[in-house]
């Protein structure tokens, strides 16, 4: 009986400790598979039996042709004999998120910065994200043509992709869209309103609107999240490239120059031309509310991006109703508005376990038979003449920095992770709230701002 | 000796897995969340440094925390006191009235319990729509005018998750209430209106004190969980910043890339519910009575 027992005990014991291994087992295998993947990428029979794990977030782009990230798979298995797991989930982050803090890495994500979890913000911060440079001069997959020259030029020499500003490339650009401010272009014909060139015609506008029907505001946004790409075309439009470079840099004094304080001017004026309901539904229960307010012809101008067409697709709306989309106003008339180019990122992790394989995909993504595929879900790379075969709506969206707007492109310079510093949305953009309702006043949020912004440049990375 | 050292080690196997599964999945963790505290490091990268105390020093001065704090106790204040009113008058009415339609209400009152809290914030987000919101209008009706009150707003977004989360509570509660009320003999009530009680006197003379016990219980339940159901509401009703509770605050860090931070913060949460509920047990200390 004693035997018996004490046999039990120790087989409990040792299942235990089995069961604790297996979680450890996994995370230790990877380094010696990527030294067999070294090894086998460089004679390239036996790539065969790789296998790489692609976790792409599931977008508007994949709603509207589902099953968009499997067929590049399999058009990369197909290619080059390399098996490919895909993770596709909306909540991306919440699916592959456990198991990358249990060590366990997909070798392939495709996960936009400036998303609420931060998840691509980050890697970067933990200097986890594997150098990509040596991708933009590898030939992709099944053609005789270098990633580098695929890709149309200026988009690999931002923050966005060179996170560290060093000149190395670590995140790939992949879909890119034009943001602006989007209206009801029915309602402006049949009124015989002109899109505002300058913020000067904007604020006449609003007074004019308001005039007519004392229900129709200037503005409104979804979520302060959406001032990002405002706050970043804002700054190009009214400083240019340098002031636009100094600022995301948080250069020293730049919040007190002449073109800072126009910035905060115009954001705290629109605040005071804001629909008043917007903050209580700006959050992400709501936030199609607010977008409906442009809908129903009670707000008139929203910044956002190309998805608001198929997002709002089923929504009721005021007759005669035509997305219109416009770039920021110039500053003073003369000057040329600016359109944030938003842009989507896929990158290696460090602990990728197959990481030449996993380049090779990320260079497959640049691929013609790849492009031809994201085209059907609407989903446009930087690619030279993949904007020629737009339709639509879509046709007039990316035809905005034909019309005279500047490109704004980057993104606030990664900085270390500060106990008590707050993230670039909840110092810059989450107060538009309180300046909204009037919690906040401007000058309490400039001085937040500065005092933010002096901590992030010591913290600067790079 | 035999029997009871056999005894014995029977007790010990059949406990043993529980221990087991409790200790790995339970306690070490716990453990871990503590020894976290200690270190600067992100969610995702095995790099870690030990800085002490320092994550505990730079939170007391965070005035994010001290607000996610503050908005903790009001809730937890507010929705209990609320809560627990409700919930002990209404279980005080089914199960001492004859009512009609007694099963209808209880059921009622039970169904916001079995919802999820994104059901619950759905179901709310129409409530509270400024613009023919069900609140709004019915207030517009009352009072004859257009009533355009922005619930999940400054200053009323407190005040809307409080009335959500007591909707919410009241149903689990009451039900609780009424079965330990059910248990008290129906020969007391009658034996003390022969001698002149009234209702008010029988709820405040018996009732009450003979489901102390019950009370106590649930209080500390609920304060544990409202510290919780908070940050599930918080999370799925309302934008971010306008009513952070610790628990969010705790999850924006780790979002933000300070994981041994948020542990901080996790710890203090921790200990707080925890010497919360022991005052509540010592504050709310009654000789217990026999039936």
């Amino acid at each position: 009986m004693k035997k018996f027992l004490s046999l039990l005990l120790a087989l409990t014991l040792v299942l235990s400790m089995a069961a604790c291994n297996g979680g450890n087992g996994a995370s230790s295998n990877p380094p010696s598979d990527q030294k067999d993947g070294a090894d086998s990428t460089s004679s390239e029979p036996t790539t065969q039996d790789v296998t790489i794990t692609v976790a792409a977030l599931a977008s508007g782009y994949e709603e509207a042709y589902p099953g968009m990230w499997q067929e590049v798979c399999d058009a990369f298995t197909a290619e080059t004999g390399i098996k490919v797991e895909l993770i596709c989930d909306k909540n991306l982050e919440d699916v592959i998120g456990p198991s990358m803090q249990g060590g366990d890495f997909p070798d392939v994500i495709h996960l936009a910065t400036g998303r609420e979890k931060g998840l691509t913000e980050q890697f970067i911060k933990d200097r986890n994200i594997a150098e990509i440079t040596d991708v933009l001069s590898m030939n992709i997959p099944g053609e005789n043509v270098k990633v580098s020259d695929k890709i149309v030029g200026g988009f690999t020499d931002t923050s966005v992709t060179n996170p560290y500003g060093d000149g190395k490339t670590y995140l790939a650009p992949m879909f890119y869209s034009p943001c602006g401010l989007f209206y009801n272009a029915g309602l402006f014909a049949e009124k015989g309103w002109a899109v505002p060139t300058t913020w000067d015609e904007m604020w006449a506008l609003a007074d004019k609107a308001k005039a007519e029907d004392p229900n129709l505001y200037l503005f409104t946004y979804p979520t302060t999240g959406y001032f990002d790409a405002f706050l970043y075309a804002l700054m190009y439009s009214v400083g240019g490239a340098d002031f636009f470079n100094n600022a995301t840099t948080y250069a020293e004094g730049v919040w007190d120059t002449p073109e800072a304080k126009e910035c905060f001017d115009i954001i705290a004026k629109l605040a005071s031309y804001t629909n008043p309901v917007t903050p209580a539904q700006a959050n992400d229960q709501d936030f199609t509310q607010n977008q409906q307010l442009v809908l129903d012809n009670k707000a008139l101008f929203m910044p956002n991006g190309t998805w608001i067409v198929g997002e709002m697709a089923e929504a009721p709306r005021a007759e005669n109703f035509q997305w219109g989309m416009t770039a920021l106003p110039a500053s003073k008339a003369g000057g040329s508005g600016a359109s944030y180019c938003w842009l989507e990122q896929a990158w290696i992790p460090a602990g990728a376990p197959n990481l030449d394989a996993a380049k090779q995909f990320v260079a497959f993504l640049y691929s013609d038979a790849a492009c031809a595929i994201f085209a059907k879900g609407g989903a446009v790379q930087p690619v030279p003449g993949l904007t020629d075969n737009l339709e639509g709506d879509n046709k007039l969206f990316y035809s905005i920095y034909d019309n005279g707007a500047d490109a704004a492109m980057g993104n606030f310079a990664a900085y270390e992770a500060v106990a008590g510093l707050g993230s670039v949305r909840e110092v810059f953009l989450d107060p538009v709230n309180n300046l909204v309702n009037g919690t906040l006043t401007q000058d309490q949020w400039i001085s937040d701002i500065k005092a933010a912004s002096d901590q992030m440049r010591a913290n600067l990375m790079g | 000796m035999r029997p009871s050292k056999s005894r014995g080690r029977f007790l010990a196997l059949c406990l043993a897995p529980a221990v087991i599964l409790y200790f790995l999945f339970m306690i070490l963790p716990t453990l871990n969340v503590f020894r976290m505290s200690f270190f600067t490091r992100g969610a995702y990268s095995p790099k870690e440094t030990f800085v002490g105390t320092e994550n505990f020093q730079a939170l007391f001065k965070d005035a994010k925390f001290i607000t996610s704090m503050q908005n903790t106790i009001l809730l937890i204040v507010t929705v209990t006191i609320i809560t627990f009113f409700f919930a002990i008058v209404f279980a005080a009415i089914l199960t001492r009235e004859k009512l009609r339609g007694q099963n209808f209400f209880r059921i009622i009152f039970y169904i916001p319990n079995i919802l999820s809290v994104v059901v619950i914030a759905g179901i709310f987000s129409a409530i509270y729509k400024p613009e023919n919101g069900m609140l709004n209008s019915i207030l517009s009706l009352l009072s004859g005018r257009t009533v355009m009150i922005l619930w999940k707003d400054q200053p009323m977004v407190i005040v809307s998750i409080i009335i959500a989360m007591v909707w919410q509570a009241i149903g689990y509660y009451m039900v609780m209430y009424m079965a330990s009320m059910a248990a008290v003999p129906a020969t007391l009530y009658e034996s003390s209106g022969l001698d002149g009680a009234g209702r008010l006197t029988q709820f405040f003379q018996l009732t009450l004190p003979l489901i102390w016990t019950n009370i106590r219980t649930t209080l500390t339940f609920f304060i544990i969980s409202t510290i919780n159901m908070a940050f599930l509401f918080v999370k799925a009703m309302v934008a971010k910043g306008m009513a952070d509770v610790g628990l969010s605050f705790m999850y924006a860090q780790k979002d933000a890339g300070l994981y041994g931070y948020s542990m901080a913060a996790g710890v203090v949460i921790f200990l707080f519910s925890f010497l919360l509920s022991a005052l509540v047990n010592w504050v709310t200390r009654r000789e217990v009575l026999e039936m």
